[in-house]
């Protein structure tokens, strides 16, 4: 290995952690407010084939990004429809929502699997990119990449150093004292569900427009469903949120390179590493009981009505 | 005007049979709007999806065929669904009891022996528990969640099936196709009907039923794991195993789901292939809310849903509709009863000013 393969393993794991950021960075605060989406899958797949639609029919990408958010958006009303305004159990609406948007995403994306597209570009910043290695590891990227990065000290200002953020902790934490405060929980849960539902539908649309600009279907391949274990992993910190995202990126990226390095291993064992990493990772920040109770905030998975306690 | 949603001081138990056929009333409805607006006459589609499949005794062996899984792994599910034990890997256990039967199947190749079938069985039954027993290991070990474990383990399931179909057990003479030789002769579930294909799996499947059935009903066990999924303190308190409980619910749903595999490839299938089932594991957790976690009820949801399939596979062919349709109607079957079953502790009263 020389040094121009590390740097482009680095700059693959930091673009394959990207979709993964987007969506648990987004569950994050639909987890915060003490609601649990396992919607994330759906949400995201139905982001990369609107995406991706959009972006064909248009020719303009961003405006496929935008789709990608408006359609995770969408599908995250019909969850908070059912889970807050009717109160059904999160869990089984989460379930049926990844359900629907696999199914519903096949349909739409049918006469699109053979479609090419020209994915987002990296950015070329004058100057800063012509660096040597660290214009290639820091500023070779294309936009969404930066606005994932952007994202997270945005979140951790509003999370934990804003009136808003505070509210919504509160509200996820005891939503009956939030009530009794005067704060509409209701919807302050709904804000923070269209929010995971747009972040989770950009992250399916990074997938479809510029980590591999194509569709197939089930191009998301767990990746919704790794993004609600970093959040556990996490223990609902952003911040290792992120770190948790790298990690994957390289989990994700390391299969391709083993590969490269002559050990003889079906490809499929190593397509088995992120899936088996996630469960190793669960398994270690889930050993100590405490760690789950403490940090998970105490509503999570609780419907809410104002009668009803 | 408006509408408020009251308390009821008890559930509804009209309301508990009711949501769901008001379900399916609504998901029809939506589906008729649908199929209108992609420029198909409701009626015609409405024909193709759910009368056309099943006008013939071939048809209705075809539903069978198709309920049959998704009952029987609703059941096995059901079981740990009442003790909130949420198995939602059961697409994996199904592909790993698949693989132990066709490993089995393959090894005693050409053999004409009696006992390759029950063989077949045991392994099934065996491969599925032992994918569903990791992440019960885990949960009471380490506190793990098994949504996400049993999730996890179905991708791994699938690449591990990948695998042996492109590699180790690839048919010599199969042209390179990912798929296993086919079964002989005594590694294949006999017909039970002249002129269809329904087999004798459907059999297990009603034995299940009835087994699944008489636990709920007269036994301890059900009843403390109902109990430690309403009240776990109640039952910790109550000094119930709770550990016991996770395990029952996994392994149950994993034999179940492990044997559903076996009558797959035994079944209508014949070989190990790609994929093993159109998403049999994930639509039987519907099938499981939609029949209310109860026998009957499931039975009855898995042969609506079944028909689902049919009908995709049916508007696929006649309608020129991708048979992922039938994915977006399971979906919208399941949305509709999580939604109407508000009504069971709730009641609609209506208002004449708008209350946020």
């Amino acid at each position: 290995m020389n040094a121009d393969t590390v740097i482009l393993i680095l700059v693959a794991t930091i673009t394959a952690g990207v979709p993964l950021i987007f969506a648990a960075l987004g569950e994050l605060v639909v987890e915060k407010s003490g609601v649990l989406n396992l919607g994330v899958e759906g949400m995201m797949i139905v982001g990369a084939i609107s995406g991706f639609m959009v972006a064909a029919e248009s020719g303009q990408l961003w405006l496929g990004v935008l789709a990608g958010a408006g359609a995770g958006m969408l599908m995250a009303l019909i969850f908070a429809f059912i889970t807050l305004t009717l109160m059904a159990n999160q869990v089984a609406t989460g379930l049926a929502l990844t359900i629907f948007g696999i199914g519903l995403s096949a349909y739409m994306g049918q006469a699109y699997s053979s479609v090419a597209l020209e994915g987002i570009k990296s950015l070329h910043i004058p100057l800063l990119s012509d660096l040597p290695v660290l214009g290639q590891l820091l500023f070779s990227y294309d936009p969404l990449v930066y606005l994932a990065l952007l994202l997270f000290p945005l979140l951790v200002w509003f999370l934990y150093h804003s009136r808003g953020g505070l509210v919504l902790r509160a509200i996820g934490e005891s939503p009956t004292s939030a009530h009794a405060l005067g704060y509409p929980v209701i919807r302050i849960r709904y804000l923070a569900v269209l929010f995971g539902g747009a972040m989770a539908g950009i992250g399916g649309a990074y997938l479809s427009l510029a980590y591999t600009p194509l569709w197939s279907e089930g191009m998301t391949a767990g990746r919704g469903w790794i993004a609600l274990a970093l959040v556990v992993f996490a223990t609902w910190r952003p911040g290792r949120v992120l770190l948790g995202a790298f990690l994957f990126g390289g989990v994700t990226i390391a299969q391709f390179h083993v590969q490269g390095l002559g050990v003889d291993i079906p490809s499929q064992f190593l397509s088995m590493l992120p899936y088996l990493a996630t469960i190793a990772v669960l398994v270690l920040i889930s050993r100590n009981a405490k760690t789950i109770r403490l940090n998970a905030p105490a509503s999570l998975g609780q419907a809410f009505h104002r009668e009803v306690h | 005007m408006l509408f408020k949603l009251q308390p009821r001081p008890q559930p509804s138990q009209r309301m508990v049979w009711l949501s769901p056929l008001l379900a399916i009333a609504l998901m029809l409805l939506v589906g008729m709007v649908i199929f209108t607006l992609l420029g198909q006459s409701p009626l015609k589609a409405f024909h193709a999806f759910f009368i056309e499949p099943i006008n013939d005794m071939y048809g209705l062996g075809e539903l069978l065929i198709k309920a049959s899984p998704l009952a029987l792994i609703a059941l096995g599910l059901s079981v740990g669904f009442r003790a909130n034990v949420w198995n939602i890997g059961a697409e994996g256990q199904l592909t790993i009891g698949a693989i132990a039967a066709g490993g089995v199947a393959l090894w005693f190749y050409e053999s004409d022996s009696a006992w390759v079938l029950p063989l077949m069985f045991m392994a099934g039954a065996l491969g599925g528990m032992v994918w569903a027993a990791i992440p019960a290991v885990l949960r009471t070990r380490f506190h793990t969640s098994e949504i996400l474990v049993s999730l996890m383990l179905v991708y791994v399931a699938q690449l591990l099936l990948s695998w042996l179909v492109h590699g180790p057990w690839r048919d010599p003479d199969g042209f390179g196709f990912p798929q296993s030789r086919q079964f002989t002769e005594s590694a294949i579930l006999p017909i039970m009907l002249e002129g269809t294909r329904t087999h004798a799996g459907i059999w297990l499947t009603l034995i299940a039923l009835v087994m699944v059935f008489v636990f709920m009903r007269w036994s301890v066990v059900a009843f403390q794991m109902r109990v430690a999924g309403l009240a776990p303190r109640a039952a910790d308190y109550a000094g119930f195993n709770a550990k016991r409980t996770i395990w029952i619910g996994l392994l149950t749903g994993g034999a179940a789901a492990g044997i559903a595999g076996m009558n797959e490839i035994a079944g209508p299938i014949g070989q190990l292939s790609m994929p093993l089932s159109p998403g049999y594991g994930f639509a039987a957790i519907i099938v499981a809310f939609v029949g209310r976690l109860h026998p009957i009820g499931i039975l009855l949801a898995s042969l609506l849903m079944a028909l689902l399939y049919l009908g995709g596979e049916s508007a696929q062919m006649q309608l020129a509709l991708p048979a992922a349709v039938s994915g977006v109607f399971q979906g919208l079957l399941l949305f509709f009863l999580l939604a109407t079953d508000v009504l069971i502790h709730f009641r609609l009263t209506p208002t004449w000013r708008s209350k946020a």
